[in-house]
Parts: structure tokens; C-alpha cells; sequence
């Protein structure tokens, strides 16, 4: 299969723990602005696969390619997200002890190293750009208020937020609305379908409705292994889907 | 920017009274010391000058220490080391400017290396004879080896205990490295009968409240640059790398880095407060490296409050005069007490003083504004009949500026 239309390429990938194989022999394809969920039972090696793109787990063995050329397995952390990878954990991680506005002035796009950030004086272009990434995010009339003081969902938000304000092309959004109401799920499924008109995402999430929402292609994963892909519809009528996820 | 935020309100006015106030002593106790009678109730005795002047190192010290543990995370338990190593650097300037005064009369060599039949000069000693040369050595050792030090240890991401540990084992290698009569640097003895610095009597009240003066200036212009390293990006990005590190390796920034960078700058800043100490006692030798003197460190800032910047210097003037007390008091149980007052502090004053009176003023602030807010009733609080205005309880960090190390614990990612 050709790389070049990729943005995100994983061949034969294979990674284990003390010999429990968290990632198996994983193939997985995805093209330049598409958006895709990621489902699959717990322990289906969802977040190992985001650990690896990101740099933070080395793969035994296989191919990881981001944008058909870079090979993801040669970089570390910072690098990859230097590159334009962008991750949103599982658990809402943001720099609680800091307000909105300056959790995403440090997400925020540009140089990465210490003598800039010490002299760093805000722009009036970034002012704007945090100002347009608070209001998408609906955070703009608690810009000063401390990330600790927001509810689990809006920390859901300011992450995603950051993730924004750090331009990636590709965004790896993990369990966006776990613990999210009705509302705010939907919003964020709303939100996430205009992120993905001009980024690549790919979307790790257990909430059925939710993907739903997102009406994009599905891949469920199954033991470190993709088990089934294609609609929702297709993949929710697969019979081994049934068996180990949905449940009957 | 910066001088706007250096008179505004709240903690911003807190590090401008601290630094008005440590210039003002600057001028002041010298000044009482060397212009006022003897006889008159104004009179600062010598000693006291030079054991303020002392105490003022220590605050540096902890102050550096408040840099890394405050507003990083990194709890060094080897900064005597920094702080040592700036000693020895301005006590081996101290040693060459005796000259030809000391007991053997030998003009280039200092009296432990003819006791020790040294022939000639150690290398590592040519320069030092020239100020200027020790002042850079300060400078530079220190933070050289933190640098090196801080290079390996973040790069291989020792994190936690692991990372106080191996600051430990450094510091207690260097005591027994110095202790060696063949390092060449007066092994046991350390450095010691001092004569002149820059051509002034060491001994002389002059000489030592200028050293005062001069060690509370620096105090006050560390506390500045303190102040504007985490009141800027690059600090709030420290802060951002304590409570969620593996957060900021994913938005691209090199956490070792930015900890490289604080872990340094905080050496850099322990070896001046030793290169002052050092004039100012009189002696500098291996017990400087003893384990327990960078934990006393620890206690100081823990006590004043760590991440406020004004706390440790408070902790450390605090404890020490403390001590300088309780030891002459009752010398054999000081150590009982220092223990004690860490584990109270722990127990009962988590954030410490400063924390403390913070959180006591924000109570007291949200008292008066449910008072205020309070119609019915003019004179809110004194009616028993009123139900208690509801207490506001905040983050010690309530705005930007108020940067503070006790708001919500470090979270994991993952």
C-alpha cells in the first residue's frame, strides 16, 4: 500500500509488555483530512497505539510513518509533536495551578526553547489566536479563572483547546466525553466535525452515541489487533464485534 | 510590562517590599553599626552585623533552592553542594591574598600545602590570586557542574526520590572527595585564617558591613530575577513541567531542558551566597558538603513557605536565629527541636508562613466581603441571629501573579 496520501501509517506493528503483547502485528491506514473512532474493548491496545505515535512507547517491531515519510519510531515526544502531532490523554491532563489563558498560551504554536519563552512578550497575533480558540472551545468568559476550578468536562474542552492552539495535522483525541453529559457530548461531537475539516483526527472512544454523532469511519480493535473496520453500521453488524465488544 | 507588574497589588507587591526592605538594611545596619556611638541604644554590635550577614547567605541559599523545589518540583537535597563549592572558590582567593603573612612565611604557597610538602602550586589554584578570576569561578563552577549533573539526570528522566537521592550521593561525595589532604584543597582543615579581600582587613567592621551590605543586595536582586524568571513564560512553563510534565513533552517543549535551566540558574545562585558566606565566617571546609546542611536547606523553605519566593529568606532567618538561640540555650537538643519543627510544619503549616498568612488574609478578605455584600444587617458577623457568611475556599493561587507551589497536587498523566 502506498504511503503517500497518508498521514498516519502503522505496518505490522507489534509492542509487549513482560511478554503480554499489547500490540499485535497492528495495520492501520489513515488518509490525509480524514477523521476516524477508534473503538474496542479495554485492554484492546487503544491508548498503547496512541503511546507509540506519540513517541512515548518504542515499538518491537513494524512501520510507523506520519505524513508519508517521517518514521515516527526515530523521534521522541517533543519532536513528534513538534511535528505536528497533537494528543489529548485519556484522563483531561492540563496545567491545573495556571488560568485558561495561559494553559494555552504554552500549547500555543511557535518556539520551543527556554531563552524565547523567558523574554516571550505576548503578540497581538496571539492574543487573537487565544482569544478564536476560546471561543470555540466556549471558555472565553472563564479565561482567568484556574484550569483546577473547571468541571471535568470543560477540562475536556481546554485540552482540546490546547491541542488547537498547537496546530497539529494530526490530532489523537483519547475518550473525549468520559464524563460529559448528554449536552456537552453533542457539542463535543459538534466540535470535533469542524476540528476535522481541516486536521486528520482519530478519535478513541467507548460512547456508542457519540460515534454516531461523528459518522465516520470505524476501526474496532481487538486484542492489540484490528478485529474490524469500515461504517459503524458495518462494523456494529459484525458478528466477532458483537462477540467481544457490543455484547449482545 | 514588568515594572507594571512589579507595583501592582498582592504577591507583585509583597517581592517589592521585600526588596525595599532589604536595601534599606543595607544601608541601615552598616551605618548603625559604623556611625553610631558604641554607648547608644542604636548601636548594631559587630557580631550581629556579621551573623545577619551570615543568615542573608542562608536565605540566598534557600531562596535558590525555592527555585528549583517551589516552582519545579525538583527536591534537591544536595544544594550545600552548590553553595560549598562557591565557598571554596571565594576561599581560595582568600588564601592567595595572605601572601607571604602566613605562619611559614612562604610567599606563593598557602600554609597547608608547605605543611604538606606540596613543591609548587597546584594547577587548578593559578588565577585565583586575581578577584576577578574567583568571582567567575563562583559563577561558573557551580553551575557547571549542575549542568552536568542536571544534563544526565533529566535527560534519563530521574524523576522524585530518585532525583533527591542521587543529589545526596553528590554532595556526600564531594565532602569525601574534599576531605582528601590530596585534592588539594586543605583537606580536613578546609581554608582558613583569612587576611584581606580586595585589599580590605577581613576582620575590620568596615569590611564586614560592607560584606553585609553587600550580601542583602544581592539577596534583593536575586529575589528580582527570581521574581522575573517565574513570572514569565519560561516560569510559567516550569510550573506547567511540576504539575503535569509528561503534558508539556506533548505540546513539544523539552521538559529536561526547562529543568536544566532552573536546576542551573538555582547552582549559580547557591554559589554566590557561598562565595559571601565564606569572607564573612572566616572558614570554609569539607563539613560545608555534609548531607545535613543541604536537608537544614530543605527545612528552611519548607517552613517559610516554598513557591512564594519571600518564604524561604523568612524560613531561613527564622530557623536560624532560631538556632543561633536554642544553641546557646540548650545546645544538646537542637537537633530535636529542628526535627520537631519539620514534622509540625509538615503536620500543621503544609504550605508553611507564608502560605499560612495567605490563606488567613483570603479568609479574612472573604469575611469582609460577605460583610459588605450584607445589607440587612450593617454590622454582618456581630448579630448571632446572622448565619456565618459562607467561607470561600480558593486555591492559595487565586491570580496570575500569585504564582504558589500549594495549589492542586502534581497530577500523572496516564
Amino acid at each position: 500500500m502506498p504511503k503517500s496520501n497518508t498521514i498516519l501509517y502503522l505496518d505490522g506493528v507489534s509492542v509487549s509488555f513482560d511478554g503480554f503483547r499489547a500490540i499485535n502485528n497492528l495495520s492501520l491506514v489513515l488518509d490525509k483530512g480524514e477523521m476516524r473512532a477508534i473503538i474496542g474493548p479495554n485492554g484492546a491496545g487503544k491508548t498503547t497505539m496512541m503511546d507509540i505515535v506519540t513517541g512515548k512507547t518504542r515499538p518491537d517491531a513494524g512501520e510507523v510513518y506520519f505524513d508519508g515519510q517521517v518514521d515516527l519510531t526515530k523521534h521522541d515526544e517533543a519532536e513528534i509533536a513538534m511535528m505536528g502531532i497533537g494528543r489529548k490523554f485519556q484522563k483531561p491532563t492540563v496545567f491545573e495551578s495556571h488560568t485558561i489563558e495561559d494553559n494555552l498560551m504554552l500549547a500555543l504554536k511557535g518556539p520551543r526553547s527556554i531563552f524565547p519563552a523567558l523574554f516571550h512578550r505576548r503578540s497581538a497575533a496571539e492574543a487573537r489566536q487565544i482569544d478564536d480558540i476560546l471561543g470555540i472551545i466556549r471558555l472565553g468568559d472563564k479565561r482567568d479563572e484556574l484550569a483546577a476550578n473547571l468541571s471535568h468536562g470543560q477540562k475536556q474542552w481546554l485540552e482540546i483547546g490546547m491541542l488547537l492552539a498547537q496546530d497539529p495535522k494530526l490530532l489523537l483525541v483519547d475518550e473525549p466525553v468520559a464524563g460529559m453529559t448528554d449536552a456537552e457530548t453533542e457539542e463535543t461531537a459538534r466540535l470535533l466535525r469542524d476540528i476535522a475539516r481541516d486536521h486528520s483526527v482519530i478519535v478513541v472512544e467507548h460512547d456508542m452515541h457519540f460515534v454516531r454523532e461523528l459518522g465516520v469511519k470505524v476501526t474496532c480493535l481487538h486484542e492489540g489487533s484490528v478485529l474490524s473496520e469500515g461504517s459503524l453500521d458495518f462494523v456494529s453488524a459484525d458478528e466477532r464485534v458483537v462477540e467481544v465488544y457490543l455484547g449482545r | 510590562m514588568i515594572t507594571g507588574r512589579f507595583f501592582a497589588a498582592g504577591a507583585d507587591r509583597r517581592i517589592a517590599i521585600t526588596i525595599f526592605i532589604l536595601l534599606a538594611i543595607a544601608i541601615i545596619v552598616p551605618l548603625l553599626n559604623l556611625a553610631v556611638s558604641p554607648t547608644s541604644a542604636f548601636y548594631v554590635p559587630s557580631y550581629v552585623v556579621a551573623l545577619t550577614g551570615k543568615y542573608l547567605c542562608y536565605a540566598l541559599l534557600a531562596l535558590a533552592l525555592d527555585l528549583v523545589w517551589g516552582y519545579c518540583g525538583i527536591l534537591s537535597l544536595g544544594h550545600g553542594a552548590f553553595f560549598a563549592l562557591g565557598g571554596y572558590a571565594m576561599g581560595m582567593y582568600l588564601m592567595r591574598q595572605i601572601g607571604s603573612r602566613g605562619v611559614y612565611g612562604n610567599p606563593l604557597l598557602p600554609d597547608f600545602m608547605v605543611f604538606l610538602n606540596y613543591g609548587e602550586l597546584p594547577w587548578f589554584w593559578y588565577g585565583f590570586d586575581q578577584f576577578w578570576f574567583a568571582a567567575i569561578m563562583v559563577l561558573a563552577v557551580p553551575g557547571l557542574l549542575a549542568f552536568v549533573f542536571g544534563w544526565f539526570a533529566f535527560r534519563s528522566r530521574v524523576t522524585g526520590v530518585y532525583l533527591s537521592i542521587i543529589t545526596q550521593a553528590m554532595t556526600y561525595a564531594l565532602l569525601l572527595a574534599f576531605f582528601r589532604n590530596d585534592m588539594g584543597f586543605g583537606g580536613n582543615n578546609g581554608l582558613t585564617d583569612f587576611k584581606d579581600i580586595l585589599g580590605y582587613n577581613v576582620q575590620a567592621d568596615a569590611t564586614r558591613s560592607a560584606l553585609f551590605a553587600a550580601s542583602a543586595v544581592t539577596l534583593a536582586l536575586a529575589v528580582f530575577v527570581t521574581w522575573a524568571i517565574v513570572g514569565s513564560k519560561y516560569g510559567k512553563l516550569l510550573m506547567a513541567v511540576r504539575d503535569a510534565e509528561s503534558r508539556t513533552r506533548f505540546l513539544g517543549w523539552r521538559a529536561e531542558n526547562v529543568k536544566l535551566f532552573a536546576f542551573t540558574v538555582s547552582a549559580v545562585m547557591a554559589g554566590i551566597a557561598g562565595a559571601l558566606y565564606v569572607p564573612q565566617v572566616g572558614i570554609i571546609n569539607p563539613g560545608e558538603f555534609e548531607p545535613s546542611n543541604s536537608i537544614e536547606v530543605v527545612v528552611w523553605a519548607a517552613v517559610g513557605g516554598r513557591g512564594t519566593i519571600v518564604g524561604p529568606i523568612i524560613g531561613a532567618l527564622v530557623v536560624n536565629a532560631g538556632k543561633s538561640w536554642f544553641t546557646g540555650v540548650l545546645p544538646a537538643f537542637w537537633l530535636f527541636a529542628l526535627g520537631g519543627l519539620f514534622v509540625a510544619v509538615t503536620l500543621f503549616l503544609p504550605k508553611g508562613i507564608v502560605g499560612m498568612w495567605d490563606s488567613w488574609r483570603g479568609n479574612a478578605r472573604a469575611l469582609r466581603a460577605a460583610s459588605i455584600t450584607n445589607p440587612i444587617n450593617g454590622e454582618a458577623g456581630t448579630d448571632p441571629a446572622v448565619p456565618p457568611p459562607p467561607k470561600i475556599v480558593r486555591s492559595a493561587a487565586r491570580t496570575p501573579g500569585d504564582w504558589s507551589a500549594s495549589g492542586p497536587e502534581p497530577q500523572p498523566a496516564e
